[in-house]
C-alpha cells in the first residue's frame, strides 16, 4: 500500500471550524476585557476628584455638609485587617506545617479537607458565626470581633499556601539536614520553611489582600463608626463597609466618597498584588489556586 | 580532530553524498538544502538526502547533531516550536512541502510520526487511540473504523495481546505495549512515511526487539525514517544510514557499507566509538 | 517514640493543635449556627426548605425564594463566566505560545478582576452596570423578546439579570487563571502527537489538550461556583431584594447571602432564627458543593495514570 486513498487535503469545513474557534476565543478574550477596563476607569475617574488630604485625615461631616473624611475608616481597615494578621500568621502558618510535614496522618488529611471548605467558604456565615460567638457574649460590636472575622478568613488560606510551598521543598534537603544531626524541629523552622519563606510570604500578602477588600464579615461585628478608635470593644469603621453605607445613600457627596474610597482601595489592592508579582513572582490568583 | 575534517565541515558545497552514490534510487522524499534554526542558533546547516523508497532509513550521530530537528522539519512539527524557523525545500512525491500553497496539517496525514517517549492519549481507550486519526479525517463509516483498527494494531504486532479488551485506557499498557499502540495510532490514518524518533530508547529490550519486528514488517509498505543511536539497531534494522555531525550531512548510503566501509573519517570515528 | 519534652514534641503539639484548631472552627460554626437556629428549625421542619412565603409580621418563614435566588444567579454567572474563562485560558496557553511575554501579561490584566473587591463591583454595578444593562440589553429584550418569559416584565434594572452579570465577571479571573495553569501543564508531546495525525489548531485543542486538562478545568469550574454561590456585597447592591420566584430575569430578586446581610441587623426571635438556618442552608451548600467537587474529581483522575 503506497498509495493513501483518504483525501490529502483538509477538508472545508475543518478549515472553517478552526477560524471560527480562533474566533471565539478572542471575543471571550474581548469579553472578559471590558468590565475590567470600565471598573478601573470608573473607580479612577470618579474617585480622583473626592482624593484629598482633607479625605484621608479627617472624619466624616454631617450629610450634605461639605468636606470630612474617611480617615476613621482607613484606621478602621488597618487596624482590623492588622489584628487578623496577627492572628492567623500562627496558626495558619502552624496548620500548613501539620498539612506538610505529617501529610500522612489522619488528622491532616480530615484537618486538610475542612481547610479546603473553608477557603472557598460564603463570609458572610463567618460573620454570624462571629457575631454570635464575641459580639452576643460581649454585648457590643467590636474592632476585636471584625479582627477576629477576618482572621478565620485568613487563616485557611495562609495554611493552604504555606503547605503547598513548603510540599515543594525537596526531601533530600529534609534528609540532609537531619543526617547532619539536626532534630527535626529545627530541620523544619530553619531548613524547611527558610527554602519555603517566598511561598509563604506570598500567602500571607494574598490573605492580607483579601480581608482588606472584605464587606460581609464586618457588617454584623465590627458593624460602622464616624469615630476615631478609642479601644478595640467599640463599633469601628472600615473602607469597605463604608463603600457600601455610601453607595446606598442618597446622599450625593458621601456617593463621590464612596468611590474615592473605592479608588484607595484598588490603589491597596494593585500594590499588593504587584508587589507580589514583581518581587516574588507569582500572582496573587495562581496562588490561590487548587 | 584533524584539520581535514574541520576544512570538510566548514566548507558548505561539499559534495552530496547522495548524489554521487543513488541517483537512481527512487526516492519517496527528499531535502533540499534544508536548513533549520531555533531562535539564532543553527541547527541544520543545509541537508541535501534523498529517502529510497519502502525501506528503513537511520539517521545516526551524536547528540546535538540535528538528527531529531530534521525529521521534525519532514512533517512541519518543528516550526510549531516558538522561534523555530525552517529554510530550504522538502519534497514529497515532487511538491515541496514548505510551499506556500501546501496546508501543513494535509502534509501531517502522509507523514506520520512516532515519538520518543510513548504518548498514547491518556483519556481514550485502547481503540479510541488507534483510530483518533483516522476519526479526525473524517472517517465516519463504523465498518471502516473497525477494520481500520485490527488491521492497524496487527501492523504493529499488539493486535492479539489487546484484542481481549480494545475498551483499556490506552495507559493501561506497559510501556512497549504504549509504544506500539502509538505506532498503531499512526498507522491507522495510512501514512506514506513514517518517522520515528529514537522509539525505543524508553524501552527493554524485549519491548524493543517487538517493535523492531513491527518496523521491519512495515517496510514494505511504507517509507520508513528513524532516527536511533544504537548502532546495533541500526545495523539490524535499517537498509540505509545517514550519519550527521553538528547539523550537517556526513554520509549517507548502504547500511552495510556505511558501517563496514566508510567513507569519511568522522563516520568512522563514531562507528568505532571514538566520540558520540 | 519516646515522648521527651524537647523540640521535636513541643513543635509537634503546636501544629498539629493549629491543625485541630481548623476542624474545631468548623464544627464550632455548625455548633453555634445551630444553636441559634433551633427554634425556626424545629418550628417549620423541612418545610421550610419548599417555604415561599417570607413575612415577618406573621411569623411565616420559607427559604424556597432565596434558594431560587442563588441558583438562578450563580447559573447565569457559571453559564456566562465558564466559557469566557475557559476561551482566555485557552487563548493565553495554546494561541500566545510564541510570544510568553504577552501571555504572562494578558493574564496578569484578567487577574487583575480578582483584585477589586466584591463591594467595589457593587458600587460600579449600582451606579454603571446596571443602568448600562437596562438600557442596552434589558430593555431592547424586553421589546423584541418580550414573549419570552425570560425576557418579560418591566426591567428596571436591579434583578437577577445584573446579579448574574456581575456574578460572572467576578469568576471569570478564578476560572481563567485555574484553567490556564493546567493547560499548560499539558505535556507538549500530547499536542505534537495530534497535530502528527493531522488535526487542525482547534483540534489539537479540542481532541487533546482540554480532555486531558479536564478534571483541572472542572476544580476551577467548581471554584467560580462555590464564589458565585458565597457572594454577598455585589450581588446585594443589584439584585433588587424582593423574594420572588418567577422565570423573568429582568424582575428584582433575593439570594440567601443577601437576605442575612440585609435584614439580619433587625431581626429578633423566630426571624433571626430563621435567617440563622438560611445561614445553615449556605453553609451546607458550600460543604456538599466540596464535597461533590472532591469526588467528582478522584472519580476523573482514576484512568489517567500514565504508566511508563
Amino acid at each position: 500500500m503506497t498509495k493513501s486513498n483518504l483525501s490529502a487535503n483538509v477538508s472545508l469545513q475543518r478549515k472553517i471550524v478552526n477560524v471560527l474557534m480562533t474566533i471565539l476565543v478572542l471575543v471571550a478574550v474581548v469579553l472578559a476585557l471590558v468590565p475590567l477596563i470600565l471598573i478601573l476607569g470608573d473607580v479612577f475617574v470618579k474617585g480622583a476628584p473626592a482624593m484629598s488630604l482633607d479625605f484621608l485625615i479627617n472624619r466624616p461631616t454631617a450629610p450634605n455638609l461639605p468636606g470630612g473624611g474617611i480617615a476613621p475608616a482607613i484606621e478602621g481597615s488597618f487596624v482590623m485587617v492588622g489584628l487578623a494578621t496577627l492572628i492567623s500568621i500562627p496558626i495558619g502558618v502552624g496548620a500548613g506545617i501539620f498539612f506538610s510535614e505529617w501529610s500522612t496522618s489522619k488528622l491532616s488529611t480530615v484537618s486538610g479537607f475542612m481547610n479546603d471548605v473553608l477557603t472557598g467558604f460564603p463570609t458572610m456565615v463567618i460573620g454570624l458565626f462571629v457575631f454570635i460567638l464575641i459580639v452576643l457574649t460581649t454585648k457590643t460590636y467590636s474592632a476585636f470581633a471584625g479582627g477576629v472575622a477576618l482572621s478565620f478568613i485568613m487563616t485557611p488560606i495562609i495554611a493552604r499556601t504555606t503547605s503547598e510551598s513548603l510540599k515543594l521543598v525537596p526531601t533530600t534537603l529534609r534528609e540532609a539536614s537531619m543526617a547532619l544531626g539536626i532534630p527535626r524541629w529545627k530541620t523544619i523552622l530553619r531548613i524547611v520553611l527558610g527554602t519555603g519563606k517566598n511561598g509563604l510570604l506570598t500567602g500571607i500578602l494574598l490573605a492580607i489582600a483579601r480581608a482588606s477588600g472584605e464587606t460581609a464579615p464586618l457588617l454584623f461585628t465590627a458593624a460602622t463608626s464616624t469615630l476615631f478608635i478609642k479601644n478595640l470593644m467599640q463599633p469601628t469603621a472600615s473602607i469597605t463597609i463604608l463603600i457600601y453605607y455610601y453607595a446606598l445613600s442618597s446622599v450625593p457627596s458621601w456617593i463621590s466618597q464612596a468611590w474615592g474610597a473605592a479608588l484607595l482601595l484598588i490603589i491597596i489592592m494593585l500594590s499588593l498584588n504587584l508587589f507580589v508579582k514583581l518581587v516574588i513572582g507569582r500572582s496573587l490568583t495562581e496562588a490561590r489556586m487548587e | 580532530m584533524t584539520t581535514k575534517i574541520r576544512r570538510q565541515i566548514r566548507n558548505e558545497d561539499y559534495e552530496d553524498p547522495l548524489t554521487s552514490k543513488h541517483r537512481f534510487s527512487a526516492a519517496k522524499l527528499e531535502t533540499k538544502n534544508l536548513r533549520a534554526r531555533f531562535g539564532k542558533v543553527e541547527v541544520l546547516r543545509g541537508i541535501n538526502l534523498r529517502f529510497p523508497e519502502n525501506s528503513v532509513t537511520a539517521i545516526m550521530g551524536p547528540s546535538g547533531c540535528g538528527k531529531t530537528t530534521l525529521i521534525r522539519c519532514l512533517n512541519r512539527i518543528h516550526e510549531l516550536t516558538p522561534g523555530a524557523k525552517v529554510e530550504g525545500e522538502v519534497i514529497l512525491d515532487g511538491i515541496n512541502i514548505y510551499s506556500p500553497k501546501v496546508d501543513p496539517v494535509a502534509i501531517r496525514k502522509r507523514i506520520g510520526m512516532v515519538f520518543q517517549k510513548p504518548n498514547p492519549f491518556p483519556t481514550m481507550s485502547i481503540f479510541d487511540n488507534t483510530v483518533a486519526g483516522l476519526k479526525l479525517n473524517g472517517v465516519r463509516d463504523k465498518k471502516k473504523i473497525v477494520a481500520s483498527a485490527e488491521k492497524s494494531l496487527r501492523m504493529a504486532f499488539l493486535w492479539d495481546e489487546v484484542k481481549d479488551d480494545l475498551k483499556k485506557p490506552g495507559t493501561a499498557l506497559s510501556g512497549g505495549q504504549q509504544q506500539r499502540l502509538c505506532i498503531a495510532r499512526a498507522l491507522a490514518v495510512e501514512p506514506e512515511i513514517i518517522l520515528m524518533d529514537e522509539p525505543c530508547s524508553a524501552l527493554d529490550p524485549v519491548a524493543t526487539a517487538k517493535v523492531e519486528e513491527s518496523i521491519v514488517a512495515l517496510k514494505k509498505d511504507f517509507t520508513i525514517i528513524i532516527v536511533t543511536h544504537n548502532m546495533q539497531q541500526a545495523a539490524r534494522i535499517s537498509d540505509f544510514t545517514a550519519f550527521m555531525y553538528l547539523g550537517q550531512l556526513i554520509e549517507f548510503g548502504e547500511t552495510s557499507e556505511v558501517f563496514e566501509k566508510p567513507e569519511n573519517e568522522l563516520t568512522e570515528k563514531y562507528i568505532t566509538g571514538k566520540f558520540g | 517514640m519516646q515522648f521527651r519534652l524537647n523540640g521535636d514534641a513541643i513543635l509537634t503539639i503546636l501544629v498539629a493543635a493549629a491543625a485541630l484548631f481548623i476542624i474545631g472552627l468548623i464544627v464550632a460554626i455548625t455548633v453555634e449556627l445551630y444553636h441559634i437556629a433551633a427554634p425556626s428549625i424545629f418550628r417549620f421542619g423541612p418545610a421550610f426548605l419548599s417555604g415561599e412565603e417570607w413575612e415577618v409580621n406573621k411569623n411565616e418563614f420559607g427559604a424556597l425564594p432565596f434558594i431560587y435566588g442563588t441558583l438562578v444567579t450563580s447559573a447565569i454567572a457559571i453559564l456566562i463566566g465558564f466559557p469566557i474563562s475557559l476561551g482566555v485560558a485557552i487563548f493565553i496557553s495554546e494561541k500566545l505560545k510564541s510570544h510568553r511575554m504577552f501571555g504572562y501579561s494578558l493574564g496578569t490584566v484578567v487577574d487583575l478582576l480578582a483584585a477589586v473587591p466584591s463591594v467595589v463591583y457593587g458600587l460600579w454595578g449600582v451606579f454603571v452596570l446596571v443602568p448600562l444593562l437596562r438600557d442596552y440589553i434589558e430593555k431592547p429584550l424586553n421589546h423584541y423578546l418580550g414573549f419570552i418569559p425570560l425576557f418579560s416584565g418591566h426591567p428596571e434594572g436591579f434583578d437577577f439579570f445584573s446579579a448574574g452579570i456581575i456574578l460572572a465577571i467576578m469568576i471569570i479571573p478564578t476560572m481563567s487563571a485555574v484553567s490556564r495553569d493546567v493547560l499548560k501543564a499539558v505535556p507538549n508531546n500530547q499536542r505534537e502527537a495530534m497535530y502528527s495525525l493531522g488535526a487542525t489548531d482547534w483540534e489539537v485543542t479540542q481532541k487533546s489538550v482540554l480532555p486531558y486538562a479536564r478534571s483541572g478545568i472542572f476544580g476551577g469550574f467548581i471554584l467560580g461556583l462555590g464564589r458565585a454561590f458565597g457572594e454577598t456585597m455585589a450581588v446585594v447592591m443589584v439584585i433588587g431584594n424582593i423574594p420572588n420566584i418567577t422565570a423573568n430575569l429582568f424582575s428584582p430578586g433575593y439570594t440567601l447571602s443577601s437576605l442575612i446581610a440585609n435584614e439580619f441587623g433587625e431581626s429578633t426571635g423566630l426571624y433571626e432564627s430563621s435567617i440563622i438556618e438560611i445561614a445553615l442552608i449556605l453553609f451546607a451548600v458550600a460543604l456538599l458543593v466540596n464535597f461533590v467537587a472532591r469526588f467528582l474529581l478522584w472519580r476523573m483522575s482514576r484512568g489517567m495514570e500514565v504508566k511508563v
